[in-house]
């Protein structure tokens, strides 16, 4: 009992680091830029095609591909801030809902067209795949290296905003865009790249993400309500609050499928609205 | 609402009166104009000139419906929902579960429906007028989701996954029955259509709606006046959604069916494409924007749907960037830059 315990909340933790690494960039784009991007799981996706592709066609090895995933989405998302996205910043939120629900909706399109409606298969490596006995525990060997992969991220990310100039950039250009242009900031290539290593975070998080959430054209769609509410529930710009958001989320969502199947995803919904009504501007939100 | 108008009208001047400026800020006029006529005669005019064409054409009319009350609340009030079609599908719900025990008057059905969800709206309005919009996106959306949730698992009252059947719909007045080629159910529809049209227009031409649009420009200047922004987002929230469950209840008995989807996310948000695609916050934007898509909808249906998501990708990226306010924005672009002509 206590086992199957410890079982669920493993799974539900390396769900939400998961859900972690696929919504951080979404999380500091919305603090940095206010902008409500529903399109940021077509980021995911590109990652994850890119990663199933390369094992598929080119024979890469799956570890080798997950840094293409990053690039690709990266590189998709830096054009299409600078071209589409830039314009929209000052727009209202309906707009921005609008246009990043046509994104969705084009990309949607896109996958099924290129890659058909099935789901795709992904070919761990052999050192990846079955249980692994920890302390007497049968814990999946491939959920071990995702908890891993993701802490060694978020203790890069935690650096890489505290320790570095850029990191500072960027801390200063969410308190106050404005005065951090007066100070010379360059806000404008900060958003840039801010939005590049989001979109290049959440490829990655879809590419490790094809063996637990799944990778068929409408992934955008199916998990956009997750993404979502990681920032919502932690509070747009901070990685503190979607690390504690992703966990919760992730653990309710096992445990509520484990525990009570026939309720489905329910407890999730009520989690959120929940949340929502209690924390207003998330657990570590600083704007009221 | 019209307690909470009063205190504004009676520092202001009638409606039409003369100020002596010309910009002073004034409600808006609320004769109708001959362009809307035309429009309504038209939509009349349907019936005949497309016979073959009645089941589609009572489909418009409820889904355009539906957009004129999200309209209500997006266009005026400026509440970003997701979740509008929580509302529809309890209406849609509430006159088919009516239906199927036996209570099959149309207009008493639609009644019901409408108070279903105008209840559904009261008790979630407080959950959603607070916070930003970010909240109440997800808070609409999460509503919605979970309505579906529940309607799927409580599958004694709504058939869960299978639908709603049997909905067996009486003569409407007693006199004419809903028949295959969909002709009562367009004029039905239409009747419906049009006065709940005529009183969302009071509505929003009304100081109550001038109101809302205070709030939708500015929610902190508004308390400052002395308008009570919660009260009256909760106030319109209830009605659109009242409407909103009429438009479900309308649905279910036209077509005599209820499916799942009535509540699904799909629902909601190309809801929400049809509106700004004609134009929100104009409520003929909805009825516009909604006849385009459905006509366009149903004739590249043949076409692989796949195409059609793109291309609906496409328009609303494309009228994001270039063409807010919709098509009738657009119009209204063309005629003020016409020379020689007063916008």
């Amino acid at each position: 009992m206590i086992g199957n315990l410890i079982g669920v909340l493993f799974d539900g933790v390396a769900y939400g680091s998961l859900l972690f690494v696929i919504s951080i960039g979404l999380s500091v784009t919305m603090g940095l830029m206010n902008f409500v991007n529903l399109a940021h799981g077509a980021f995911a996706m590109l990652g994850g095609y890119a990663c199933v592709l390369l094992m598929t066609r080119a024979g890469v090895p799956f570890l080798a591909s997950l840094p293409v995933a990053f690039v690709a989405s990266a590189l998709a998302g830096i054009v299409l801030e600078r071209t589409l996205y830039q314009r929209l910043y000052k727009a209202t939120h309906l707009d921005q809902v609008m246009f990043s629900i046509g994104l969705v909706f084009m990309s949607v399109a896109a996958a099924t067209w290129f890659f058909g409606p099935s789901q795709q298969p992904v070919r761990l490596p052999d050192f990846l795949r079955g249980q692994v006995r920890v302390l007497g525990l049968d814990l999946g060997a491939y959920r071990i290296f995702l908890i891993g992969v993701v802490a060694c991220i978020t203790i890069a990310l935690n650096l890489l905003l505290v320790k570095t100039r850029f990191g500072a950039q960027v801390r200063a250009s969410v308190d106050n865009a404005v005065a951090s242009a007066g100070l010379g900031i360059n806000v404008n290539r900060v958003f840039g790249v801010t939005f590049a290593l989001g979109s290049g975070l959440a490829g990655l998080g879809g590419g490790l993400g094809i063996d637990v959430l799944g990778l068929d054209p409408t992934f955008p769609l199916k998990y956009m309500v997750y993404f979502l509410l990681v920032v919502a529930i932690g509070g747009a710009g901070t990685i503190k609050g979607g690390l504690v958001a992703a966990m919760i989320l992730g653990v309710c969502d096992v445990a509520g499928k484990y525990y009570v199947p026939q309720i489905g995803s329910f407890i999730i919904y009520v989690l959120m609205v929940t949340l929502m009504i209690v924390f207003p501007a998330g657990l570590y939100g600083r704007r009221a | 609402m019209n307690g909470t108008g009063a205190a504004i009208r009676a520092d202001e001047p009638p409606a039409g009166a003369k100020t002596g400026l010309a910009d002073a800020p004034q409600l808006p006029a609320d004769r109708w104009r001959a362009l809307e006529i035309v429009f309504w005669l038209a939509a009349f005019g349907a019936f005949f000139a497309f016979p073959n064409h009645r089941v589609l054409g009572s489909q418009i009319l409820i889904t355009g419906l539906f957009a004129v009350t999200l309209d209500l609340i997006l266009g005026y009030a400026g509440i970003v929902s997701l979740g509008h079609a929580a509302f529809f599908g309890v209406g849609a719900y509430a006159a088919g579960v009516l239906a199927v025990h036996g209570w099959g008057e149309p207009v008493s059905g639609l009644v019901v429906a409408g108070a279903a969800g105008a209840l559904i709206g009261y008790a979630t309005s407080f959950l959603v007028v607070r916070g930003s919009d970010l909240a109440r996106l997800m808070v609409t959306l999460g509503i919605g989701l979970m309505l579906f949730e529940v309607a799927n698992q409580a599958a004694f009252i709504t058939g869960g996954a299978d639908g709603l059947s049997g909905v067996t719909m009486g003569k409407l007045f007693g006199t004419f029955a809903f028949d295959m080629r969909g002709s009562t159910a367009y004029l039905y529809s239409l009747a419906v259509l049009f006065l709940l049209f005529v009183a969302a227009r009071r509505i929003v031409n009304s100081p109550f709606g001038l109101s809302l649009r205070g709030v939708r420009e500015n929610v902190k200047r508004m308390p400052a006046i002395g308008a009570p922004v919660m009260r009256r987002l909760i106030a319109i929230y209830t009605v659109s959604a009242a409407m909103a469950g009429v438009a479900g209840g309308l649905l279910a008995q036209t077509t005599q069916f209820v499916g799942l989807d009535v509540f699904g996310f799909p629902r909601s948000a190309d809801l929400m494409i049809m509106l700004v695609l004609g134009g929100a916050g104009r409520l003929y934007g909805g009825l516009v924007g909604t006849t385009v898509f459905m006509v366009a909808h149903h004739y590249l249906s043949d076409l692989n749907p796949i195409y059609w998501q793109f291309w609906l990708g496409l328009l609303l990226v494309v009228v994001v960037l270039f063409a807010r306010g919709g098509i009738l924005g657009a119009l209204d672009g063309l005629r003020g830059r016409a020379p020689g002509k007063r916008t």
